[in-house]
């Protein structure tokens, strides 16, 4: 029993107390107990992102807060990793995990592209056929996951590879420029200059809102939370589980192509060595952080944005800082568990005992 | 009769108006056989505590009236008709709920969307939670279950409290027939009390009629109006409470305890 510790002015009693008997003084402590929890979790990781802001702002001013400055942090560096880490927070909450993102990012614009100057499907089209490469991925994911029977961390290490592979292949290892005219129909997913420039950053926003109202307010969201959860008390309630988890492993799918063709764009390359495990990584640590547990049952989109942010920040604050390139995995690797030793000791100290 | 060798005593008859039937239950795993010549029935509005010690059989009986499992031979009547379960839809279907201790409940969600998985109300394509809570709400209060809070997640309740919401999600989709799986296990005094004045109520109801699955038998004696033991796959006692007593029951178990050493010492 962990007793009872002061949270908020509320005392909060331990959670599984033996005796609960669910008197009403104790049962409203234990319900105001829990709304404090659930507005900490996501207020932890907003002070840190806040801290982070506040201290680049003001000791690199005139480099960090400026207009080319937030377009690099918000759109480049944030928004890629916000809109894989939906997925992820989706696939971690329903108990499984996308490790292939990162190759759907990078095959996707090669679709495109091959659609685009070799088959001459109209640029719109031959995006869209690039994001549904991306929905068709995700769909093989969870028929090996889910109607094989193979655990996802090791389905997504496959189909990764493969799509890796598949991209390397294709493009003989050489990168080639965005076809103009996929440049010009696509400038709605971000381009250089404004004020497309910001586009990655509204789509993220926009993304983030659609899909924290999916998981908490939906059918959907109730049913992932569920899957996660409680497997077995999901089917016994018959809900479809599996039918849920191919839906959030083709929603990660969209996410790691919708990214991938934004990075074509952005960057006017299609590049056989972009995506990878790093955006994946990324995304997955970005969801952590804000406060979604890896064993599935529980998480937050919100939490993840917000994650993405301080990694965003702390990528691009050192940069600007002026630390070299060398040293500075050992700078993200450090605040990532400084990151998450606070989270979990904090959520220890006000007796929570999630598993983070 | 093997049944008679072990000194069965039956003391109840099925009538034509009882809920629940079961004839000449037989079920095998393999060499193994689990349910022998099985005869169960159930009184309308009654509790029956079904006893039994681990490997009995009891859980196999249970798992073939809420429709887990299929019998290998014996028939099935539900309100006099008979029936042959397909799934534990079709069971839950035709009013019978079976509620496990740990299984039933999603830690992650609110007792609101507990009570209404895979039925929520919607204000389309959302959820109409405002509705759910207050439907939820007024369920808990008319069953006397105490929580503080619908929207507390269940995570945050005890174990007494998520049986409880448990139960009250079963009779809450209209259940009429509620297998207990073991409800008072790893539970506290208190707890259970809570439990078992939850079974009270609902006989009090009349509507539900309950089947409580347990191998300690003091702590439901209380609120059971009949007790069947099981014991190596056969029913071999059938009594009223009011007809039998804790320590006729103690003895009873005494006795196989007694009877299985004899048999190890007998074999080696």
């Amino acid at each position: 029993m962990s007793g009872t510790v002061e949270s908020g002015g509320k005392v909060l009693g331990g959670v599984g107390s033996g005796n609960g008997g669910g008197g009403n003084s104790r049962g409203q402590i234990f319900a105001s107990g829990l709304g404090v929890f659930a507005r900490q979790r996501e207020a932890t990781v907003l002070v840190v992102t806040i801290a982070l802001l506040l201290y680049f702002g003001l000791t690199h001013t005139s480099t960090f807060v400026t207009q080319t400055n937030a377009v690099d942090l918000l759109s480049e560096i944030m928004a890629p990793i916000a809109i894989i880490a939906i997925g992820e927070v989706l696939l971690l909450i329903c108990g499984e995990i996308d490790l292939s993102v990162g190759f759907i990012y990078t095959l996707a614009p090669f679709v495109t592209l091959y659609a685009n100057a070799y088959y001459h499907v109209p640029a719109f089209l031959a995006i869209i056929l690039g994001l549904l490469t991306g929905v068709i991925a995700g769909w093989v994911n969870g028929f090996i996951t889910i109607t094989l029977g193979v655990p996802s961390f090791i389905t997504t290490i496959g189909t990764g590879f493969i799509m890796q592979g598949m991209a390397l292949t294709f493009s003989h290892a050489e990168p080639s420029p965005t076809p103009p005219a996929v440049l010009s129909a696509g400038k709605w997913l971000g381009i250089p200059g404004n004020p497309w420039q910001w586009a990655p950053f509204v789509w993220a926003v926009v993304l983030v809102l659609i899909f924290h109202v999916v998981l908490t307010r939906t059918r959907f969201g109730l049913y992932t939370i569920s899957a996660g959860g409680n497997l077995l008390g999901a089917r016994e309630a018959g809900i479809n589980v599996g039918r849920i988890k191919y839906g959030n492993f083709m929603i990660t799918g969209f996410m790691g192509a919708l990214v991938g063709l934004q990075t074509a764009l952005y960057t006017n390359n299609v590049d056989p060595s972009a995506g990878g495990y790093q955006p994946m990584f990324y995304a997955v640590i970005a969801a952590v952080i804000g406060g979604t547990a890896m064993l599935g049952g529980s998480g937050t989109i919100i939490g993840a944005f917000l994650g993405a942010i301080v990694l965003a920040t702390l990528t691009d604050g050192f940069d600007i800082i002026g630390v070299s390139a060398n040293p500075l995995p050992i700078i993200f690797g450090g605040a990532i568990l400084v990151a998450m030793i606070a989270n979990v000791q904090l959520a220890r100290l006000r007796g929570s005992g999630r598993s983070i | 009769m093997t049944a008679q060798d072990h000194g069965t005593e039956i003391s109840d008859e099925p009538t034509p108006d009882d809920v629940l039937r079961v004839e000449h239950i037989s079920k095998h795993f393999g060499a193994v056989t689990a349910l022998r010549d099985v005869n169960l029935h159930l009184h309308r509005g009654e509790v029956l505590a079904l006893l039994g010690d681990n490997g009995a059989g009891k859980s196999t009986l249970m798992k073939i009236i809420c429709g887990f499992q299929q019998p290998d031979a014996g028939r099935i009547f539900v309100n006099g008709q008979e029936t042959v379960f397909k799934s534990v839809e079709h069971a839950r279907s035709l009013g019978i709920d079976i509620v496990y201790q740990d299984l039933a409940l999603i830690p992650g969600l609110s007792v609101y969307h507990n009570m209404f998985l895979n039925r929520e109300k919607l204000h389309w394509p959302l959820l109409n939670n405002r509705e759910m809570r207050r439907v939820a709400r007024e369920h808990l209060d008319e069953m006397g279950v105490n929580i503080p809070s619908v929207s507390v997640s269940v995570a945050q309740l005890s174990g007494g409290q998520r049986q409880a919401i448990a139960v009250a999600r079963a009779v809450f989709e209209d259940a009429k027939i509620l297998l207990l799986d073991e409800p008072l296990a790893a539970m506290g005094v208190k707890e259970g009390a809570m439990i078992l004045d939850l079974v009270r109520d609902l006989k009090r109801r009349g509507d539900v009629s309950v089947i409580i699955i347990a191998h300690n038998y003091g702590q439901v004696f209380e609120i059971c109006d009949r007790v069947n033991l099981v014991q190596q796959g056969e029913i071999t006692f059938d009594k009223r409470s009011s007809d039998t007593s804790v320590e006729e029951l103690t003895e009873l178990v005494v006795a196989e305890y007694r009877r299985a050493l004899q048999e190890r010492h007998g074999a080696a």
